[in-house]
């Protein structure tokens, strides 16, 4: 016989789980012994919101089932931000949780809490174990559940005698699941497949809108030669930046609230919108009546209930994108230069709407952001905190290659970057990581330094401390007359708390310091941080005022 | 804006109702009617739901609901040939010699049946569609309704179709 315990860290082995992100307590103790002589990685985190992150990292940087564990009670409760973050990102992982016996269930038992319920609505699926025996085929369900489909996070729930209960020695595990609720499609209906190439031949001036999907399906290169065949310019969401070349002609970067200006004025211009999982953000549209007023939509994505949700579809594709855009590529013909016009407008309008930075000697942000994209010039993985650091990031790094940016979009969740570039760093070893920072979210998961020093992740830091919560600075500055109510912080000494943690650091306050402190970054063996010193209140531009239509932007220079 | 009735089978797992009738709650939808109860096979229920909205809305509501990953089947059947079915008890002050007899009558004309009778009080059983329990409830009200139970509304599509029938 052996325990359910066992069988447990057999079925995270089974499916291929190398590392786990956890937090041990009382009702995890069976799970802990088990982990104790496992070849099963565990690292300990110093905040169970950083195992869920991490393992929201893990999975973002290596399209695998990222995994964390957490006891009952406070800790089930501390991973609730980080399953809702990986729930609004679509990220695959499984959440652990230890839980009270099944005895004790509904009792108030000391450390209980209804995680099962708590995490209903965000979590694709969840479990609460009752019989031991059940746990091989609970397994199975959770990753196949995770990772297929419109991936996101699972939960099983442990109680302490299903960790302790006793199985035979030979019990099976599922080699394949079947669930008859849950059958995603992944091959687009041919007849909305021929209606969109109909479309495709007709348009005069199409543009791709690509989002985080076209990253989670792998359809970089189906994306990039669709654009290529149509001479459609392509504009990215937050999620799917990395999804086509910064550098790439036809790329005309992000769209929305913090877009281009070139990317918004093509969507309102376009007379042929190509959704391609994406899903029409509040963020992205602006004012949804006037987002992309004068195009038809060819809306493709796994999920049903994302099409037409938001915005009224012409051609609705469900399907695996990458799928879908193969079977569109197979039908659709090279067509010649039609769109030739429509690229020049676009073109126009970059050249006349650039994205600037002041043009003097003090330390700008989006500086140091061009001074870090030209050093690490396409390897490596950034991530980002939220707030203007990610906004500058997401407009002024040039990403060359899907899952090398991570940032938490649909909750922007501040203190998500430091546990997910954890995560990035064990996921993909030897390569750079480097998580770009505001002073204040870097505050919100700070301990995790001590995590970071203990297993030497080469994690590096770049804080574009601006001594403000800058974001939200940003919008008392514009829309509450500079009445900044609780946003200034004060100055902390980051390399301080560096270093008493055993990690390395130092400190930038001039521009022409910025490229030699990132080089000494790059450089350094194992983690480091950067404390730059910014302009403290810059704002991030162009910028459409909420509920403003996406061409209405305010700090779009001409 | 209209009435939808939503016929959704399910495992037969614990949490798979609160899983429904919480996506309703967090979608913003306020939930008329809710019956549940075994189907014709083993191992699911079927959960009736009314509820009020523009097409579009309840469109969503029906693909979130396909999302729950133990929902097998969701059917609209709103725009098509059924039949619906509602229960309810209602106990009626009714004195013997004074409004008994007249109470009595108007039982038999809906063809209710009279399941209990106390001292001051009679219980009537009706089943129908809403509106002839709505109708029956309104004339008792004039005697006074001491206690109305009404279940939930389930609905079934006339004829050999089956919702699992169709696509
Ligand atoms: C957990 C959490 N709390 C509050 C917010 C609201 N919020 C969005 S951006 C922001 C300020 C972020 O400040 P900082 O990390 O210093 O970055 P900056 O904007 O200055 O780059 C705040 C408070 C949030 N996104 N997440």
């Amino acid at each position: 016989m052996k325990t359910g315990a066992k069988v447990l860290i057999e079925g995270l082995l089974r499916q291929g789980t190398k590392t786990i992100f956890g937090y041990p307590g009382g009702v995890v103790l069976p799970i802990y012994d088990v982990l104790y002589d496992s070849p099963l990685e565990h690292i300990l985190v110093r905040h169970e919101q950083a195992a869920a992150h991490a393992a929201d990292g893990y999975a973002r940087a290596s399209g695998r089932v990222g995994v964390c564990l957490a006891t009952s009670g406070p800790g089930a409760c501390n991973l609730v931000t980080g399953i809702a973050t990986a729930y609004m990102d679509s990220i695959p992982i499984v959440a652990l949780t230890g839980q009270v016996p099944t005895s004790l269930l509904g009792n108030d038992a000391f450390q209980e809490s209804d995680i099962h319920g708590i995490t209903m609505p965000i979590t694709k699926h969840n479990y609460l174990v009752s019989r031991a025996e059940d746990l091989p085929q609970v397994i199975a369900e959770a990753f196949y559940i995770a990772s297929t489909g419109r991936p996101g996070p699972v939960l099983i729930d442990l109680p302490k005698d299903v960790s302790t209960g006793e199985v035979p020695e030979g019990i099976e595990f599922p080699t394949s699941v079947s669930l008859r609720g849950y059958q995603p499609t992944v091959k687009g209906h041919p007849r909305q497949i021929e209606r969109a190439v109909d479309l495709m031949k007709r348009a005069q001036r199409p543009l791709l809108y690509a989002g985080g999907g076209v990253i989670l399906s792998g359809a970089d290169q189906e994306l990039l030669a669709l654009a290529e065949r149509l001479g459609a310019p392509v504009t990215t969401t937050l999620m799917g930046l990395g999804a086509i070349r910064g550098d790439h002609p036809l790329n005309l970067g992000m769209l929305g609230m913090h877009g281009t200006a070139y990317a918004n004025y093509a969507v309102t211009e376009c007379d042929l919108l190509v959704a391609i999982g994406a899903r029409f953000d509040d963020r992205v549209t602006g004012r949804i009546e006037t987002f992309a007023p004068n195009a038809q939509v060819i809306h493709i994505d796994i999920d049903p209930a994302e099409i037409g949700k938001n915005k009224p579809v012409d051609v609705p594709i469900v399907g695996d994108v990458r799928q879908v855009l193969a079977q569109i590529l197979a039908r659709l013909p090279p067509r010649g230069s039609r769109t030739g016009p429509w690229l020049e407008r676009v073109e126009h309008w970059r050249k006349t709407h650039p994205l600037v930075i002041r043009d003097d000697d003090l330390l700008h942000p989006q500086y140091v952001v061009r001074t870090l994209s030209e050093l690490l010039d396409g390897d490596g993985v950034v991530v980002s905190e939220v707030g203007q650091n990610q906004m500058w990031t997401a407009q002024h790094f040039c990403f060359t290659k899907p899952r090398s940016w991570i940032t938490s979009g649909g909750l922007g969740t501040m203190g998500y970057g430091l546990p997910a570039s954890m995560g990035a760093c064990v996921a993909r070893p030897g390569e750079q990581v480097f998580l770009v920072a505001g002073d204040g979210s870097l505050q919100m998961n700070i301990q995790e330094f001590g995590t970071i020093a203990q297993y030497r992740i080469p994690v590096k830091v770049v804080v574009l401390n601006n001594g403000f919560l800058g974001m939200v600075r940003q919008w008392q500055e514009l829309f509450y007359e500079h009445r900044y109510s609780y946003t200034e912080l004060p100055q902390v000494d980051f390399v301080g708390i560096a270093r008493a943690y055993g990690i390395d650091g130092m400190v930038v306050e001039e521009r022409r310091e910025v490229r030699d402190a990132l080089r000494t970054a790059i450089a350094h063996e194992g983690p480091f941080i950067v404390d730059v010193r910014v302009v403290r209140e810059e704002n991030v531009f162009p910028m459409v005022p909420a509920g403003a239509a996406i061409n209405e932007m305010i700090g779009s220079r001409q | 804006m209209k009435r939808h009735t939503l016929s959704v089978l399910v495992e037969n797992r614990a949490g798979v109702l609160s899983r429904v009738t919480g996506l309703f709650s967090r979608r913003g939808f306020n939930i008329e009617s809710l019956a549940v109860g075994t189907s014709e096979e083993e191992g699911t229920s079927r959960i009736t739901l009314v509820v009020f909205g523009d097409d579009r809305e309840v469109e969503q509501v029906i693909k979130q609901l396909n999302k729950l990953i133990d929902v097998i089947k969701v059917s609209d059947l709103t725009d098509r040939e059924r039949v619906e079915r509602e229960l309810a008890l209602i106990k009626v002050a009714a004195e013997p010699g004074g409004v008994r007899a007249e109470v009595m009558q108007i039982a038999t004309i809906f063809r209710s049946q009279i399941i209990d009778v106390g001292p001051k009080t009679v219980t009537l059983e009706v089943t129908g569609d809403s509106d002839k329990i709505d109708a029956l409830q309104r004339l008792l009200a004039v005697y006074g309704i001491r206690e109305l139970y009404r279940t939930g509304r389930i609905a079934v599509l006339r004829g050999q179709k089956t919702v699992m029938s169709e696509k």
